[in-house]
């Protein structure tokens, strides 16, 4: 599905992506994974064309991004931070993006009902906390029926409640056969989701694999001692 | 594009800001009315206010909002939407806001006043016209200077910067090389000097309609036999057109290789 060449970004001097080299299959959920500044939500927004690559190509269903916009119309996107413009009230910022992607079909309706989201809809977006802030964000995401998602931090000031309405609505999505790519920092609910790790350090990729192979290449028993033994293996 | 400036637009028409700007036109229009009494006379105060404040808010206005809907730059970036719509949207959006306020407060208390009736109504509509101008030129200006600065503070600065030298430096600059040059013929190095700064671009377009070019002596009479002509006005138009059209496309050729 998605097929990254050789991927270089440069941010004036600081070198980010250093030569990524991904492939990325149909269906299943995959997390990207790496310590703070190894160019995750770069790689991301590389995807999304948010980010214009020095060099290097990539390829979604097979056709190369550069100077087309309209492939994001396959792709839900969830961004880090949740940020509105703060004069519009949420059911017109919903209306608004329905409006932006017209003819799909959207199901915002069930959504709201699943985040609870009915009193807030009249009210202005300046006036919501963050966490509200978060879960339109994610109706904003998930009403679109699109074969790839994108997570940037989903779970970032959610309550337990929506946490696990979250995760429940990512594995419905699996089980359409999407494509979800996930970043989080929080450990447990990447292990529990996620189908593959992509595992990036310094602009690199240093492991793709599933979380079994992660363990046994670091010989160790659980996930977090996993990834934190490749962290301080880098570190030192 | 249209989707874009839409909505643009709309955010922008509930922000208090957009009404304490029509509000401040509004109350401007209807003071000078009252205490001068005449049409001719408001417009001459108006001329001079318009033509400092109007590029002052364009800027700053401009750039507030660039900076302010990030997000929702970010936002609509993941959309299947064009790079170029987005900016482009966003910047007609801010623009057209502006200059509505501008006309609309101006132009009602000028309605209520009688404007219709008076020999006045085309020296108003000029001022209204290039007041328009001035805020498409401006506001561009600033989305260009937001575009190319990632740190708030050093876009502020610079486009503080560009409105400095565009309405008060270029003019100290100007009448220096004037002074500094009294030997030569100097009319159309001023006449070129002018048609290069849309501010005094404007200020020179609305004095000369308003027929006290005699008070500006000997250069009212060169700028009067260019500019009073039709050819004259047809080129400083054009040179407003073209002071929009250039900053626009800058808009577009950054924003096409941005990163956000």
């Amino acid at each position: 599905m998605i097929e990254i060449k050789d991927l270089h970004k440069k941010f004036g001097k600081n070198e980010v992506l250093k030569g990524i080299d991904l492939s990325i299959g149909e269906g299943g959920i995959f997390s990207i994974l790496g310590p703070n500044g190894s160019g995750k939500t770069t790689l991301i927004k590389s995807i999304l064309g948010m980010v214009i690559p020095d060099s290097g190509e990539i390829l979604i269903n097979g056709k190369s991004l550069k100077n087309d916009f309209k492939y994001r119309d396959k792709i839900d996107y969830l961004p880090q931070i949740a940020n509105f413009p703060g004069n519009l009230k949420v059911n017109e910022l919903i209306a608004m993006i329905k409006d932006l992607r017209a003819g799909k079909a959207t199901n915002d309706e069930e959504l709201i009902d699943l985040f609870k989201l009915q009193p807030f809809l009249n009210k202005r977006l300046v006036n919501l906390s963050g966490g509200t802030k978060q879960k339109v964000n994610l109706v904003l995401t998930f009403m679109f029926d699109s074969p790839l998602v994108i997570l940037d931090e989903p779970t970032s000031g959610l309550d337990p409640i929506s946490h696990l309405r979250l995760k429940n609505l990512i594995f419905a999505e699996k089980a359409k056969g999407k494509t979800i790519l996930v970043t989080s920092h929080i450990l447990s609910f990447v292990e529990e989701i996620s189908d593959e790790i992509v595992f990036i350090l310094e602009g690199k990729i240093y492991f793709k694999g599933t979380i079994p192979e992660l363990k046994s290449k670091t010989e160790q028993l659980d996930f977090e001692h996993a990834i934190a033994s490749i962290l301080s293996a880098s570190y030192a | 594009m249209l989707k874009i400036l839409k909505y643009s637009f709309y955010d922008l028409m509930r922000s208090r800001w957009s009404y304490v700007y029509f509000l401040f036109y509004l109350l401007l229009g209807v003071v000078l009315l009252f205490l001068n009494n005449d049409l001719s006379k408001a417009v001459i105060t108006l001329m001079n206010v318009i033509i400092i404040l109007v590029p002052l808010i364009g800027t700053i206005f401009g750039v507030m909002y660039y900076y302010n809907s990030r997000e929702f730059t970010e936002l609509l970036l993941a959309q299947p939407v064009k790079r170029s719509s987005i900016f482009l949207g966003q910047y007609f959006g801010v623009a057209t806001s502006l200059a509505m306020s501008l006309i609309i407060g101006l132009g009602l208390p000028f309605v209520f006043y009688g404007i219709f009736n008076s020999s006045a109504i085309w020296d108003f509509t000029l001022l209204l016209i290039t007041g328009g101008f001035l805020t498409f030129i401006f506001t561009a200006l600033a989305f260009v200077i937001a575009l190319s600065n990632e740190n708030r503070i050093k876009g502020f600065g610079y486009a503080i910067l560009l409105w400095l030298f565009m309405a008060v430096i270029y003019d100290g600059i100007f009448l220096m090389s004037l002074l500094y040059f009294e030997d030569y013929p100097l009319d159309k190095f001023s006449l070129v000097a002018t048609m290069l700064n849309p501010v005094d671009l404007s200020r020179v377009l609305i004095l000369l309609k308003l027929d006290i070019s005699a008070l500006l002596g000997y250069t009212g009479a060169v700028f009067q036999k260019f500019f009073g002509t039709s050819f004259g006005l047809i080129l400083s138009f054009v040179m407003l057109v073209v002071w929009v059209v250039v900053p626009t496309f800058f808009i577009w050729r950054i924003a096409k290789r941005k990163d956000f």
